[in-house]
């Protein structure tokens, strides 16, 4: 261990190797990436909400997206394809996998650190500049991306109709690919081979079951969006038609791409774009695994079952993916299959809702803050699940297909699914990592507020999409059957706002409470698994001597017993 | 690789976790050529017009290529025996061997890309030679990865103790070497012989 104190500032927290530092690192910058995402959502939502009216201070910040602060239609598309880049891979992945990924697994199977301390370190490096890499397009002639997080071509592989800011795009993902791909293989290779002595499989708590799932996922799916993203890039430097069909005309000029197909791009980017919806679902199902049974002071419900439908949902999620694509053009025989495999999705995903209601069934409820968060990612799950299963029908997504219906089935998933669950992460492991505790009361107060004001910007985005209302929209206005819709597009946007100043509270929480919040103490929710048996932070090395795991994760209420919670290196 | 946690220590499964690394990553590129050889595939069968077998190609020089480079799979392999022989001599003239095929391998495929460029052929030209210089120029650039990686090894041959301190890297080495002839082997009849 003393070898580990005399690092200097910048190698014990810039360039560290310590797997708690490196989650550290992830965890900041993908909360200020998650901001920025959201603000570009806040711009949408002015236009929505208020459509053409000006925002005179914005033309200093955007002078030529929003030239004396009225938006032009192209930033409007920079602006949703930006917000889904950003929130999906500098938002959602890095905090579910990189930080907490990184913090918990050696913590929770009971290892000193990463199997591959410096692999790591490079992980978390090569993020930053992939993030600087794509959105550095907001700098370049044209501006940004904005052919959409999903780059459909020929729009996106093109030089004439997307610029520079398309190729920055495509190769910051690339660079971003590269480390999933590294971290992917320290997280495998961790939980396989560095689990403490009697750490068996089915001792590991299931945030864990969760993460290694989802690091397979990312080791075998990453690399085909890179494939993709390379022949994107090719077709746009060097002229190569993979995606380019022939006989494109534009600005009057017949191009001389022949012979590519445009819905090969759909269904190599859909390979690795379903399973990465896992991706950001999985550990948050985790992590939810792990609070309800504390916060419950009871086991949880169905463990093998809820450990092997992680597994059973990363399996299926390879067999999915074109279910994005029924209007595509694709053959409709296959569309039937994609809709059977999806719908086989329902069924791990009903294990774990009922294996986690059957947790809650008779428990003694201590609501603190993760646990409400727990309980808001699962009911907004819920909804975005069941609106899920009418996406996947084939002759119901034709009407639904690229309406707001869409938007607020991922919404209900990403933002109700994932950021509850990582609200729900941070509240539950803040202690651990730094070693303080959150203010409570602020903290319920922030999950009221943004479970409010979640469901009031997301929840009628669904009777917008009923009512025809295309996603991806500037102005929808400008279509007299959608006017109806504008004041109910205003309240949303008000409610959006107000989501947005929400997090302000947040925001104020953390870092308070990062240099004042009340000491924490080794285990201050009376948990059960590793990370509460070090001390808060734990030290570079993690245990003082290694763990010998003796019995499961979640022994709670044990009859006989003084204690209601029994560590998992307890004797008894 | 990088050090490991566990370097020289015991793993969970027992298997040195270097190793484990280098298969998953091998996994996740394994996907990478799926995902290149995949889009080859599905674009050559929406095409009305891919050329015959020898029509463009050259099938005896990628056959010789064929050839240097399941050779230089063997003497990687018996590196990797000279190893557990614990003969350092043997170690050294193999992996010189086989960084000596592989650049034979690269050297030859440079000649061939200097034939098409000769005739007009280039990426951007026809969706034909799209997909053959991607998946070649791909692989190429895997090759010479591993070429580097070698010479990198048979550079660590030279410190004292190597063997015993540091001889699976050589078997992590092979592993990746053998990884990329075996995509060689799929290259080879998508594009010259069917």
């Amino acid at each position: 261990m003393s070898e580990h104190k005399r690092l200097g500032f910048v190698r014990k927290y810039i360039f560290s190797t310590d797997h708690k530092i490196i989650g550290i690192q992830f965890l900041f910058s993908s909360l200020i990436f998650m901001a920025f995402g959201g603000l570009l959502a806040m711009l949408m939502r002015w236009q929505l909400g208020w459509p053409g009216a000006a925002l005179p201070w914005m033309e200093k910040v955007a002078p030529a997206g929003m030239p004396g602060g009225v938006m032009v239609p192209e930033y409007y598309n920079m602006l949703f394809t930006m917000h889904g880049s950003v929130m999906i891979f500098f938002g959602v992945i890095p905090i579910l996998a990189g930080a907490f990924g990184n913090y918990l697994i050696p913590l929770k199977v009971g290892a000193p650190d990463m199997a591959f301390p410096r692999l790591n370190m490079l992980s978390y490096w090569l993020f930053p500049i992939a993030a600087a890499t794509v959105l550095a397009g907001f700098f370049v002639e044209g501006g940004a991306a904005a052919s959409g997080w999903t780059a459909y071509p020929p729009l996106s592989g093109l030089k004439e109709t997307m610029g520079p800011g398309q190729t920055l795009w495509a190769a910051g993902v690339v660079v971003l690919g590269f480390s999933s791909i590294l971290g992917a293989v320290n997280y495998v290779a961790t939980v396989i081979n560095h689990r403490a002595p009697g750490m068996s499989f089915h001792r590991l708590p299931i945030s864990i079951w969760a993460l290694f799932t989802t690091a397979v996922l990312t080791l075998l799916a990453t690399p085909v969006l890179a494939a993709a993203m390379i022949l994107l890039l090719l077709d746009r430097s060097l002229g190569t038609s993979f995606f380019l069909p022939a006989g494109m005309i534009v600005d009057g000029n017949l191009l001389p791409h022949a012979g590519g197909q445009a819905i090969l791009w759909q269904h190599l980017f859909w390979f690795y774009s379903h399973p990465a919806v896992y991706i950001m679902i999985l550990p948050a199902m985790g992590f939810v695994s792990d609070i309800l049974p504390t916060f419950s002071r009871k086991p949880i419900f169905g463990y093998h079952a809820i450990a092997y439908s992680a597994v059973a949902i990363g399996a299926v999620g390879f067999l999915v993916w074109a279910h994005h694509m029924f209007q595509s053009g694709m053959n409709p025989t296959l569309g039937t299959t994609f809709m059977i495999s999806t719908m086989v999705v329902a069924v791990p995903t009903g294990v774990k809702v009922f294996s986690w209601l059957g947790t809650l069934w008779r428990g003694s409820i201590r609501l603190t803050t993760p646990m409400l968060h727990a309980l808001g990612f699962i009911s907004m799950f819920i909804i975005g699940g069941l609106t899920g299963i009418f996406l996947a029908s084939t002759p119901v997504d034709m009407y639904f297909h690229d309406t707001y219906f869409v938007v607020g089935h991922i919404h209900y998933v990403l933002f109700g699914g994932s950021l509850f669950g990582a609200f729900a992460g941070i509240t539950f492991w803040f202690p651990k990592m730094f070693g303080r505790r959150m203010n409570e009361p602020w903290g319920k107060i922030h999950f009221w507020l943004t479970f409010l004001f979640f469901n009031c910007v997301m929840f009628p985005m669904f009777s917008l999409g009923l009512g025809g209302m295309p996603r991806r929209i500037y102005d929808y206005t400008q279509y007299p059957g959608l006017v109806h819709f504008a004041g109910l597009n205003r309240m949303m946007s008000m409610a959006a706002f107000c989501l947005m100043a929400s997090q302000l509270l947040f925001a104020f929480n953390f870092l308070y409470s990062l240099f004042r919040g009340k000491k924490a103490g080794e285990n201050p929710w009376e948990a059960t698994t590793l990370e509460w048996e070090t001390p808060s932070p734990p030290p570079h090395g993690n245990f003082a001597k290694t763990p010998v795991v003796l019995r499961g994760p979640y022994e709670f209420s044990v009859p006989g017993r003084e204690r209601d919670w029994q560590l998992q290196t307890e004797e008894d | 690789m990088s050090a490991g946690a566990d370097n020289g220590q015991a793993t969970s499964t027992g298997i040195p976790s270097a190793k484990l690394g280098m298969w998953l990553f091998l996994a996740s590129e394994v996907m990478f050529f799926a995902g290149l050889i995949g889009a080859t595939i599905v674009l050559r069968a929406g095409l009305t017009h891919w050329p015959h077998p020898g029509e463009e190609l050259s099938i005896p020089i990628a056959a010789l290529n064929t050839f240097i480079l399941l050779s230089s799979s063997m003497t990687m392999a018996m590196g990797v025996a000279a190893v557990h022989h614990q003969d350092v001599k043997r170690l050294r003239l193999f992996l010189t061997l086989t960084i000596l095929l592989g650049s034979a391998f690269l050297g030859v495929k440079g000649y061939e890309y200097s034939l098409k460029f000769a005739h007009g052929h280039f990426p951007g030209t026809a969706l034909f030679w799209d997909c053959y210089f991607t998946l070649t120029g791909f692989h190429g650039i895997h090759v010479l990865a591993g070429v580097i990686a070698n010479l990198w090894v048979l550079s660590l041959t030279f410190r004292p103790d190597f063997l015993r301190a540091k001889g699976h890297i050589v078997e992590i080495s092979g592993l990746y070497w053998h990884f990329v002839d075996l995509v060689w082997i799929f290259l080879f009849p998508l594009l010259y012989l069917i």
